[in-house]
């Protein structure tokens, strides 16, 4: 039998003291990394805000981040993620210090599960949805009701996903409209070959060429997205109120931090660089 | 890889015992190191593994297992998960059992590197596995081109989780099925050989019935890693109710939606996990058994 048939020719003992010897070194870093270096350091660097931020505010809120951290010198740590997966991920105990949501559902969850003062939270953008699909057009997208052409490929975030409830929504305000009729979003969601878990991965099946259409943001179709998707945009009749809602975490170990971060989105600063990244104002319409 | 450790834990069992026979007795089994010593420093792993695996069954009761299990979400997802990892399983069986033959060849020429080649889906991480296959069989991916022609389109469709679920877990079939081959004994062969059987003869009336533990157990270790895959799936299949939602994927979006619901399809991966285990340890226990007390 040839040697080398074993994935590498060790042993189940020598994999067994490998094991250990990698645990045990682990075991030793992660004691011995608060004790001995934090003394260590003559400046010790202020401790990160971690910020939990749904997935369409990606761009602009890293830019955000650097902008705070050149200004204040305190690092930012981003955690992206559907709203729906921050909140989840918070009730089980996840630590972070600010959370920006995508709508106020998963906003008003966790203020409903402590993890957040009442009151506490500020909207601090909005957003439209648009309609996107591959630059080369394959399923040949020209207008809102191609979305029910039969055989289009079209790509739904998850309803747990913010922006998959507001597409849902979307598509009843359009069945309500006699123009596109009242099995307008039946004939749709018969096009649907997907619902991804955020905004991002439907942006990507777009961007691909798998998807022949999407929903997403605006924002979504950001300056790197347009080499290879377009947009459609969405009349307001149509178009859904999408709130973008902050708060500092209630149980934060860096509340002043968390605080401080929450007033810089709300600032100038911070709203010209939402500004610039596609992102309306708190209190456009 | 459990089930390659315990195929190559039984063939070195099998060659001890066949040293043992006849010669002076062996040393005394075991590594040297005191076993107290051992089984203390072993305590924090098997917490790790055991706690988290204990939290679930503790978070699901047997009533609300039952519940979650009948809603239409859970029902689709584990309908859809047995039904494309069994064609999965039989598919790696075909596909896979003459890469073992090759493998268990000792002259080949490329033989190391095959062996490397077929272990890699084993260690690529499964979201790259997922990209991979957007790439090649995507609509705009490499072979785009003969695809479209032939009217296949391969992304979100079933089809695609299958061919997700042959890419990760086929390898795991492949080597123990090599494993099994090379573990015949020459003079079986040999004698059939002499007898005039052809080929096929050979492969159906000696390599299969000698190696069939081997080729079981390979075969229910990938379709256990079948059963468990998602990160390929969700990429290159997307994510669709009873169309590309397997368990995996409906565990990780209930994560979110219906909690109840994600711990009972949780609990039922386990004990699929744990049932081909189970059917792995048998086999090869009693091949080993078997093997062991022929005469050689």
């Amino acid at each position: 039998m040839r040697e080398n048939i074993l994935p590498n020719g060790l042993s189940r003992c020598n994999w067994c003291l490998i094991a250990n010897v990698v645990l045990a070194v682990a075991l030793l870093a992660g004691c011995a990394t608060p004790a001995a270096l934090a003394p260590a350091a003559a400046a010790p660097a202020p401790a990160p805000v971690v910020v939990f931020a749904a997935a369409s505010l990606t761009e602009a809120f890293n830019e955000i981040g650097a902008a705070f951290t050149a200004e204040t010198g305190t690092p930012v740590t981003f955690n992206f993620a559907g709203s729906q997966q921050l909140r989840a991920q918070l009730e089980q105990g996840a630590a972070a210090d600010v959370l920006a949501s995508a709508n106020k559902k998963e906003m008003t969850a966790a203020v409903a599960s402590g993890l957040i003062v009442p009151g506490a939270e500020q909207i601090f953008a909005r957003n439209r949805l648009v309609v996107i699909f591959p630059r080369a057009n394959p399923g040949g997208v020209v207008t809102l009701a191609d979305l029910a052409k039969p055989g289009l490929k079209l790509v739904l975030a998850d309803k747990s996903a913010p922006v998959g409830q507001y597409s849902l929504d979307m598509l009843d305000k359009m069945g309500a409209d006699p123009a596109f009729g009242a099995d307008f979003k039946e004939r749709v969601l018969e096009n649907v070959v997907s619902y991804e878990q955020n905004v991002k991965a439907v942006v990507s099946k777009a961007q691909l060429g798998e998807a022949d259409a999407g929903v997403a943001y605006a924002t979504d179709v950001t300056r790197d997205a347009r080499e290879k998707v377009s947009a459609l945009d969405v009349p307001d009749a149509f178009n859904q109120i999408v709130a973008y809602p902050i708060a500092a975490l209630a149980k934060s170990e860096n509340a002043g931090a968390a605080a401080k971060f929450v007033a810089f989105v709300r600032a100038d600063a911070g709203q010209a660089i939402l500004a610039r990244h596609g992102f309306l104002s708190a209190g456009a319409k | 890889m459990a089930a390659i450790g315990d195929i190559v834990n039984a063939q070195t069992g099998r060659a001890r015992v066949r040293r043992g026979d006849g010669s002076p007795p062996r040393a005394r089994p075991g590594t040297g190191i005191p076993s107290w010593a051992t089984l203390a420093l072993s305590v924090p792993l098997l917490l790790l593994i055991g706690l988290p695996i204990l939290a679930i069954f503790f978070r699901t009761p047997p009533q609300a297992l039952v519940e979650s299990l009948g809603t239409p979400q859970a029902r689709a997802a584990l309908e859809l998960s047995l039904r494309t990892t069994a064609i999965s399983t039989l598919l790696a069986i075909a596909l896979g059992t003459p890469v073992g033959l090759l493998l268990a060849r000792q002259d080949l020429r490329f033989g190391r590197a095959l062996d490397t080649f077929i272990e890699l889906p084993i260690l690529i991480p499964p979201s790259v596995a997922g990209i991979a296959l957007l790439m090649a069989f995507g609509r705009s991916g490499v072979f785009a081109g003969p695809l479209n022609a032939a009217g296949i389109t391969l992304p979100f469709t079933p089809a695609a989780v299958i061919l997700a679920q042959i890419f990760v877990a086929a390898p795991f079939y492949v080597k123990a099925a090599a494993l099994g081959f090379s573990a015949i004994d020459g003079e079986a062969r040999e004698a059939a050989e002499i007898d005039g059987a052809n080929p096929w003869q050979l492969f159906q009336h000696i390599l299969v019935p000698l190696a069939w533990p081997a080729l079981l157990s390979g075969a229910a270790t990938t379709w256990a890693r079948a059963l468990g895959e998602f990160g390929a799936t969700i990429i290159f299949a997307g994510n669709f109710p009873g169309r590309t939602q397997t368990m995996p994927l409906a565990i990780y979006l209930g994560f979110e939606m219906n909690m109840d619901v994600a711990l009972a399809l949780s609990v039922v991966l386990i004990a699929l996990a744990f049932l081909s285990l189970l059917v792995v340890k048998v086999l090869l226990r009693r091949d080993f058994a078997a093997n062991g007390k022929s005469p050689d």
